[in-house]
């Protein structure tokens, strides 16, 4: 069956946007085909900075043909609906029609034949129509053609067009169409400085070799296997080791058409500065892998630089330019960490004054009070060092006005912790200083200090209330103060350290300190707290968990010990794993449902301890006994926070339970004994409220 | 590279030459060779022929070398390629031919740099000038990972649809001859070819002047009077522009102006004056928004003036 290749050969794409595109062609086209009825074998899109390739194999030459059955008006119908029914079909007369017998009666039906078309026509007419939506992020016009009104908009300007369709044996037939001017043919062009001549191909098999020998490899995992490769190969080669960095690496093998790999290097002066200092230098502004010595574990004085030629003079002017930008750069950072350390953290404070936070929510010096504040507090709660606490809470956001954050700010944190240091601080205040922004996602480390987690709680909290108060909550997609990270980051903070807090009183604290005075100020710890038991149960869904047992204990009312309720959640998800739970589950719903029913039908609710003199039956005792020993058992566990021992009291539950179902009948002939009955189903209900609400629970 | 120039116009040993290659090069594509705008402004882009001429329909050939003023990047001379006053080359291309790319290719071996032994890259870099109300899409163009130019295509100038497109090169002019002459310190640059005695170097043109205006930038400049110079340039760029307009008599609907040019002299100088006043540190991080909003005003006010000039492209 034949194949198509296709490319887009174009200026510089940026490198960001190639995987995707690569993957959007593939999709789109292939989507495309099988709507047409025309079901491939197999696929596989490429990028380069130049161009964007396809390969589709195994396309039928031919669309399938369509055969369709049309029904028209009954035999005898109205002459109208006739002609309306042969107009539409395009038959000739009644004579072509088939007549089919239903019970309401004889009707005429048309048989349609659609004959497939061949392929390269549907070719044809989807190609272009994909190529002119293409979804880029951000796309342009160019040249003559944009002055005039609907001319194709791409990346960067298109200039050319391959589009071939046929087996393998046979010479390939070009897909005719044009997009804005451009007619597809069977030319390409190799790179750019050492193979730029035109380049006529047939498929894909000799496009991706002819390409190769023209020094432009095609596929982008090949160009990163070689960079990584030679990068390791040429640091190992001098006793060094390269300090990998996959999103570098996507981005440079974005950069190039063939790759050559280069080792610079500058100055060992320049390792005074930070590591991570040196590498945000090299990395950000001239996209080279630094290199470590493996002995020390420290950067060495070397980088990787990836060029996109085999210079003829073997690459040394191309490393010695190269080696001549990093030089005034790391010159720039030096100047920068050097003058950052004369001036001691909190003196750069009153700044803060002028910057503002949020219009609403005051200066950036409004909120490292509140923070101090707040982390005092939360350190008072969790047993942290007080003093080291506020003190770390008053320097944290100091680094965000050195020099060094102002140019790198993937740094920021990381520096005040070295500017701490540096002035003498404590090794805990210094360490809050990097580690109150974490954990800055669900894959970061969790701070365990116990002064790095009063100040990173104090200034998510302090976030989190103060976006609550001003309505500015997340909505949809939207959550630009990224408050879910933050509300994620407690929730972790305190589930990984183990901490006992009231949230609530936490909150409410949080928000006394703000200036603003929400008008629900009274609902706004209660509405945030719900917001954490969404984060909860997102993080569990994301686990792998059972998010519907967070309801089930939230729904007791009056959790905002975050521990609490992630043990109790653990074990309740162990509980119901268990043959006891699941037919205690069951028993429990059982009954809810029976009460449910029984309570719409009187309109009254079966609250009140049952009378045990109105028991009849051994079974409805024997649960009565049961009900009462639980309850006293459970909620004994649940005061010791014992979840696992309040479950296992539970199960005793089960055996009654499902006694009470088997032989006792509920709705009794005899009013009293129904509506005690009944007591006694909202007895287990109310019993094993000592845990969760298990009517929350889903099946 | 011209093999026939003389040694001291050679564009590896001199900054003149290294400007007249340039030049010449741009020419010979069919440029108009314009010289520097006789105003203060922070980029080649602020030029007439820039700004207003990639508005409307009208083919534009032009390339020129513009004084750029960035009052805030002065160093007191003392860092080696850091100033608040250096060139800039700029060519516009409207509508952008089809092989900008190549030409941009040819006019950096026309100033000695060879494309078989350096390594140049178009990286990613979309550009975009709030106070012009621009934007374009392109790249910096990387010469041994050394930025040396931007290239974009502008997609819209003053707020207004190019349509067509033109194609923009800017050149760092310091920095590429740094590189081809092989100096670190952009004041040593060699500015006129000679050696010896005869030799002038971009120091002795400038190292002067950048002291003294780092001074005045950063420490004397009046600012009362250049906030007063702020508002009067707005509010001449306002009244020209109001009085450019000529209307149709009978509906009162505006159909030609005849001052977009003078009008939007005000809005370059309303802009370098900001540009000083932010040197010096008296606008807050609010302000600095709205003034930008108000220069841009200004912008896309004189752009839609320009559309309706003669040559600007009005029927």
């Amino acid at each position: 069956m034949p194949d198509l290749l296709l490319e887009l050969f174009s200026e510089e794409i940026p490198a960001r946007m190639q995987a995707k595109a690569a993957d959007d062609l593939r999709r789109l086209v292939t989507d495309k085909l099988v709507a047409e009825g025309l079901v491939y074998e197999g696929a596989k899109a490429f990028a380069t900075p130049r161009r964007l390739a396809l390969t589709v194999h195994g396309i039928p030459a031919r669309q399938p043909d369509l055969k369709t059955e049309r029904r028209g008006p009954k035999v005898g119908g109205a002459d109208a609906a006739v002609q309306g029914f042969l107009k539409a079909t395009g038959l000739k007369s009644l004579d072509e029609a088939k007549i089919q017998r239903d019970p309401k009666g004889d009707f005429y039906i048309a048989l349609i034949e659609k004959a497939g078309r061949d392929a390269i026509d549907v070719l044809a007419e989807i190609l272009p129509v994909i190529i002119r939506t293409f979804p880029w992020p951000k796309s342009m016009r160019w040249g003559a053609r944009s002055g005039k009104p609907g001319s194709l908009s791409w990346v960067r300007p298109l200039h050319s067009i391959i589009a071939t369709f046929g087996p393998e044996t046979e010479e390939p037939d070009v897909v005719k169409f044009s997009v804005d001017g451009i007619e597809t043919g069977q030319t390409t062009y190799g790179h750019r400085f050492m193979a730029p001549a035109a380049i006529n191909v047939r498929r894909f098999e000799d496009y991706e070799a002819k390409l190769k020998a023209a020094k432009v490899i095609l596929d982008p995992q090949a160009r990163k296997d070689i960079i990584f490769a030679d990068a390791k190969e040429l640091t190992f080669a001098r006793g060094f080791e390269l300090v990998e960095d996959q999103v570098l690496l996507d981005e440079v093998s974005g950069l190039v058409e063939w790759p050559v790999v280069m080792l610079g290097s500058f100055e060992a002066e320049y390792l005074a500065i930070p590591d991570e200092v040196i590498r945000a230098t090299i990395r950000n502004n001239q996209k080279c892998f630094v290199v470590k010595d493996p002995k020390t574990g420290k950067l060495t004085n070397k980088f990787v630089l990836t060029a996109n030629i085999e210079a003829t003079d073997g690459g040394k002017t191309i490393v010695a330019g190269n080696e001549r930008v990093i030089r005034p750069r790391l010159s720039d950072a030096k100047f920068f960490y050097e003058t950052d350390l004369k001036t001691k953290l909190e003196d750069r404070l009153p700044k803060f004054e002028q910057i503002v936070f949020h219009e609403k929510l005051g200066t950036q010096a409004d909120r490292i009070k509140r923070i101090e504040r707040l982390a005092a507090e939360i350190a008072r709660l969790i047993g942290a060092d007080v003093a080291k606490a506020t003190r770390a809470a008053h320097l944290a956001k100091a680094d965000l006005l050195t020099e060094v954050v102002g140019e790198f700010p993937e740094v920021q944190g990381l520096m005040g912790k070295y500017y701490a240091l540096a002035q003498g601080e404590d090794a805990s205040v210094a360490a809050a200083c990097e580690e109150h922004y974490k954990p800055q996602g669900p894959g970061d480390r969790v701070p365990t200090d116990p002064v790095s987690v009063a100040v990173a709680l104090a200034d998510k909290i302090d976030t989190l209330v103060g976006f609550w108060a001003i309505d500015e909550k997340p909505t949809g997609s939207k959550d630009p103060y990224a408050l879910r990270r933050a509300a994620l980051g407690v929730i972790r903070l305190i589930a990984e350290n183990a901490l006992r807090l009231s949230l609530m009183k936490v909150a409410a604290s949080a928000l006394a300190g703000l200036s603003v005075n929400p008008t629900d100020a009274q609902k706004l710890p209660s509405d945030l707290l719900a917001f954490f038991a969404d984060r909860l149960k997102v993080q569990l869904r994301e686990q792998g968990a059972r998010h519907d047992l967070v309801d089930a204990v939230f729904a007791l009312g009056g959790q905002d010990d975050l521990l609490m309720i992630v043990r109790r959640v653990e074990a309740l998800g162990k509980f119901l794993e268990s043959d006891d739970g699941k037919n205690l589950l069951a028993g429990i719903k059982r009954a809810s449902n029976i009460l449910g029913i029984e309570e719409k039908k009187d309109k009254r609710t079966f609250d009140g301890a049952p009378e045990a003199a109105l028991y009849s039956l051994a079974e409805e005792k024997a649960l009565a006994r049961a009900i009462g020993e639980v309850k006293a058992e459970a909620s004994a566990a649940v005061a010791k926070e014992d979840f696992a021992a309040a479950m296992s009291a539970m199960a005793k539950l089960r055996p009654p339970v499902d006694a009470f179902f088997d032989k006792v009948r509920v709705n009794d002939d005899d009013a009293k004994v129904r509506e005690n009955r009944l007591k006694l189903l909202n007895e287990i209900r109310s019993a094993t409220r000592a845990v969760a609400d298990f009517s929350r629970i889903q099946d | 590279m011209d093999a026939s120039l003389p040694a001291h116009m050679r564009p590896e040993r001199s900054f003149q030459g290294f400007i007249l290659a340039l030049q010449r090069f741009w020419a010979e594509q069919g440029c108009v060779i314009l010289q520097p705008y006789d105003m203060e402004m922070g980029a080649g882009t602020f030029h007439p022929a820039t700004t207003l001429r990639a508005l409307g329909p009208k083919p534009w050939n032009a390339a020129y070398v513009q004084p750029s003023r960035r009052p805030k990047d002065g160093r007191y001379g003392e860092n080696p390629n850091r100033m608040q006053h250096y060139y800039q080359f700029q060519v516009i291309m409207k509508p952008s031919p089809p092989n900008l790319q190549e030409l941009y290719l040819k006019s950096l071996a026309a100033i000695g740099i060879d494309s078989a032994v350096h390594d140049i890259r178009f990286v990613e870099d979309d550009w975009e000038s709030p106070t012009l109300g621009a934007w374009g899409l392109g790249w910096e163009c990387w010469c041994d990972g050394m930025e040396v130019s931007q290239f974009t295509y502008f997609q819209q100038v003053a707020g207004f649809e190019c349509a067509p497109v033109a194609g923009e090169l800017t050149y760092g002019l310091e920095r590429l001859a740094m590189y081809v002459q092989g100096v670190d310190r952009v004041y040593d640059l060699n500015f006129n070819g000679r050696e010896g005695d005869a030799k002038v170097t971009y120091g002795d043109v400038f190292l002067q002047a950048e002291r003294e205006y780092s001074k005045h930038n950063f420490e004397v400049a009046d600012t009362a009077m250049l906030f007063e110079q702020f508002k009067m340039a707005e509010a001449a760029c306002r009244k020209y522009l109001d009085a450019g307009w000529q209307k149709n008599s009978e509906s009162g609907k505006r159909k030609a102006h005849l001052m977009a040019l003078p009008a939007y002299d005000q809005c370059i100088k309303a802009s370098h004056v900001f540009n000083l006043l932010d040197a010096r540190g008296v606008i807050s991080v609010t302000e600095r928004q709205s003034y930008i909003l108000r220069v841009r005003e200004l912008a896309k006010a004189c752009g839609e003036a320009w559309i309706h000039t003669e040559a600007g492209g009005a029927a």
